[in-house]
């Protein structure tokens, strides 16, 4: 196992889990500002203890499933995963859809958090628990932490999961870090730029794993990986200079969907 | 209920987006897994290929995507 494979492991599931925390934080956020911190932070605590006790119980299963129908399940998986997120940032960089602005979803949740409310400021620290707030954190938590788990499970698939939980720890530290230095959600991110990245690397893993789960030998052995990474920007921003050069007709921007 | 349909609706969102970018790759994988040693092409041949195709794929649904 090259230190290439090793560090390419680690930044894609870095990059990848970023996105998912700082998307996570927002709604986390959005709910704490509007509802009241207390039923937030019990609900994003609930939602990360319901991964915990999820990756404890299905950890272990995994280790019994044949290496190569692993990289193969989790090559396809990534597959999709991936490229979703590459078509999605092309249409983006290329004006087709409009980008992914944490800003402005955080004040679409506050507003809608609040209109719930009824405009009420938020409550105190010993108020009851309030069950919209438990449940959209719960439930943010819950789904980009799956994202994070499966990232880290199809990054790893090839004997390195501990590189890549150690960029998703990274990069939720980080992200739990800055949120609570700046006290709001991090808009900031170059979303657009990450997730174009993070969509190159992971398609370029879900290639190289359903190679070697059919059992191709790569060009280079794990350097292939590289050389993957390279092909799918390049075909990546060919696909983004293909896009602007449509006709302007067609480049109306459609709002853009969560994620 | 409604909770856990809405988990599973996000859960398969996370994969499918766009059919025809899922049902393209979907093929790249069926055609890598039996097209490939049914013509006799040459193992050190067969990831490359792979990747050329979903290239391809990519591309396609990229500029089609674009179109009014």
């Amino acid at each position: 196992m090259s230190w290439a494979h090793v560090g390419t492991v680690i930044l894609a599931a870095f990059l990848a889990s970023l996105v998912e925390f700082v998307e996570a934080l927002t709604i986390v956020f959005a709910v704490g500002t509007t509802r009241g911190w207390r039923s937030a932070l019990i609900g994003a605590g609930a939602g990360a203890l319901f991964l915990t006790v999820l990756t404890l119980a299905v950890g272990p299963a995994l280790q019994r499933i044949p290496l190569a129908s692993l990289q193969l399940v989790v090559g396809a998986l990534l597959l999709l995963f991936g490229m979703r997120w590459l078509r999605k940032a092309i249409l983006r960089a290329g004006g087709v859809i409009g980008l992914h602005d944490e800003a402005a979803i955080y004040a679409k949740q506050t507003a809608a958090l609040a209109r719930h409310r009824g405009g009420t400021p938020p409550p105190p620290l010993r108020a009851p628990l309030d069950r919209v707030s438990l449940a959209t954190s719960f439930k943010a938590v819950t789904l980009e932490g799956l994202e994070v788990i499966f990232i880290v499970i199809a990054t790893g698939a090839g004997g390195l999961l501990a590189p890549a939980a150690v960029g998703a720890a990274l990069a939720g530290s980080l992200v739990i870090l800055a949120g609570l230095g700046l006290r709001r959600p991090v808009a900031r991110v170059p979303e657009n730029t990450l997730k174009f990245a993070v969509g190159v690397l992971l398609s370029a893993f879900g290639v190289f794993w359903v190679g070697e789960g059919r059992g191709f030998p790569w060009p280079g052995e794990d350097l292939a990986l590289l050389g993957l990474v390279a092909g799918f920007t390049v075909v990546a921003l060919l696909a983004v200079a293909a896009v602007r050069r449509s006709p302007p007709q067609a480049l109306a921007v459609r709002p853009a969907r969560q994620a | 209920m409604n909770a856990v349909a809405a988990a599973l609706r996000e859960l398969w969102g996370l994969f499918v987006e766009d059919a025809s970018l899922t049902l393209g790759i979907l093929v790249c994988l069926v055609i890598a897994a039996f097209a490939f040693p049914a013509l006799g092409l040459r193992d050190a041949w067969r990831g490359p290929l792979l990747f050329v195709l979903l290239a391809l794929v990519l591309l396609e649904n990229a500029r089609r995507s674009a179109r009014p």
